[in-house]
């Protein structure tokens, strides 16, 4: 195994030489770009990555442009994990047949792609690469919607919120479904190590990370990604929002370990109302209105049911 | 300059090289070292998106690197753990770094796209008493 990259505090960090480059095409305040510099940043070791087709394949990858300074695939919408997944089976049979030219590398393998790809339409793939146990790590970046396309709702958008494809209007709030639990469908497949991150929570990224980059085996990361186009919230506030998403407990961070032993990994002092986070983003607007207010409070209870869930399992160690 | 491409002049399956010629240990090695080759969006800028510009002040910096970490676009550079300042070329003005800055008066303000880098640090707010 390689050396876990030595990161005690952010000043440390700091010294991380970039293999992510600007002059991408992301919007201003993307919140993709700041998970993606975290992940690279969490290792020294060599990277052969992937991007599912989404706002971060199709912005760093504008011909004749690359952002990435390191081997990476501009591959379809559903198969970033399958392609990432090809490489790693033939690093490994290139190593056991003594062929690779340099086999004291020890490259990691990382596919990238969004809700839409990953709870969607890439999901049977990723479920494959976790079933077939490649070394390889999946992270969806989390914005709640097919954002690259204009908005559409997918199976990660959560209830109340408008998309272009579920509008709040005269006859309804928005979307009438609950988010899809990625995690607990991740975690059983009895993978050795599925988290939930937050690019806010630094530290808490950086390990889950390094602890993923550590496991031999599949390894699942679901980072909530708040995108000031669709959620509609000014740039600035990028890192605000994601505060209010893991501190609302919308967001909690917790990690699942051989698809049983569920640790929570951040416990916010001050617990922050739900409605706070919902009253700072324009996709739940509407929610405020008197006829809609009844839909606050369900989302309160389900947070708080949510929460309360996962301290039980926690507790369990089952 | 790089030729650019007509829509059916594109290369199919086309392989971009981030540098020219071979870097061993890329984790090691920082931007200013790097032999960028003009595929990659380091060559680039996207300046001429601002509207609004991010200036750093020194004077009040504790080189904490919050900005470093949050910053979208790689844009806030640090070596050896000291804040150095702001690569316009690749600031998008999104505003992130100012929110994440602690310190009182912040380190970093943003400002109109056209103003004067010496003269606003010349007049950078005082210390919030309230907030302090
Ligand atoms: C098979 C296929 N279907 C549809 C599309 C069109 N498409 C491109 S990006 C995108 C949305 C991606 O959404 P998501 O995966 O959530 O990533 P985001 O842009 O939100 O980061 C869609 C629908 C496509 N490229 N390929
Ligand atoms: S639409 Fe959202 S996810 Fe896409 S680039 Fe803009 S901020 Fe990022
Ligand atoms: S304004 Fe945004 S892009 Fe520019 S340096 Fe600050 S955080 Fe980076
Ligand atoms: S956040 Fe402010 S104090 Fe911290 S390094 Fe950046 S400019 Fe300096
Ligand atoms: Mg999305």
């Amino acid at each position: 195994m390689s050396e876990i990259k030595n990161i005690k505090n952010l000043k440390e960090f700091s010294t991380s030489a970039d293999r992510f480059e600007g002059a991408n095409l992301l919007c201003p305040g993307c919140a993709h770009s700041i998970i993606v510099r975290e992940v690279l940043n969490a290792t020294n070791d060599d990277l052969i990555l992937s991007a599912s087709t989404g706002c971060l394949e199709v912005c760093t990858a504008v011909y004749p442009y690359t952002s990435w300074d390191a081997s990476w695939i501009h591959i379809g919408f559903e198969n970033s994990s399958t392609a990432v997944a090809g490489a790693e089976i033939m690093y490994k049979a290139l190593k056991k047949k003594g062929r690779l030219k340099q086999p004291e590398r020890t490259p990691k393998f990382v596919s990238f792609a969004g809700d839409g790809a990953s709870y969607d339409i890439g999901f049977q793939w990723i479920s494959g690469c976790m079933e077939r146990g490649h070394n390889m790590m999946h992270i969806v970046l989390d914005n709640e919607v097919y954002a690259n396309t204009g908005g559409q709702r997918s199976s990660s958008t959560p209830i109340g919120s408008s998309a272009t494809t579920s509008p709040e209007g005269k006859k309804s709030y928005g979307e009438k479904r609950n988010k899809k639990d990625m995690m607990a469908i991740m975690a059983a497949h009895g993978i050795p190590y599925v988290a939930q991150v937050a690019p806010n929570k630094w530290k808490d990224m950086v390990k889950k990370i390094q602890h993923g980059f550590a496991v031999e085996g599949p390894v699942f990361i679901n980072a909530v990604s708040p995108c000031t186009t669709e959620w509609k919230f000014d740039p600035k506030d990028t890192m605000n929002i994601a505060d209010l998403a893991t501190d609302s407990l919308v967001f909690p961070l917790y990690e699942i370990i051989d698809g049983r032993e569920l640790n929570i990994t951040y416990r916010p002092k001050n617990i922050v109302p739900v409605e706070e986070y919902l009253a700072a983003q324009g996709r739940f607007k509407h929610l405020f209105k008197d006829e809609y207010k009844y839909l606050i409070k369900e989302w309160q209870d389900r947070v708080d049911e949510k929460w309360a869930y996962l301290q039980r399992r926690e507790e369990a160690r089952i | 300059m790089m030729t650019k491409k007509g829509w059916d002049e594109f290369e199919i399956g086309a392989m971009l090289r981030t540098f020219n010629g071979k870097i061993d240990d890329i984790a090691g090695t920082q931007q200013q070292d790097r032999d960028y080759s003009e595929n990659s969006s380091y060559t680039a800028s996207v300046a001429d998106w601002r509207l609004i510009k991010p200036i750093f002040n020194k004077d009040y910096c504790i080189d904490c690197q919050f900005c470093w970490v949050y910053c979208p676009d790689v844009s806030i550079i640090s070596r050896d753990k000291k804040l150095i300042g702001v690569d316009m070329d690749h600031c998008k003005g999104c505003g992130i770094c100012v929110e994440a800055c602690p310190t009182n008066p912040k380190s970093l303000l943003m400002f109109p796209e056209q103003a004067d880098e010496e003269s606003e640090i010349a007049n950078w707010p005082k210390k919030d008493e309230k907030e302090a």
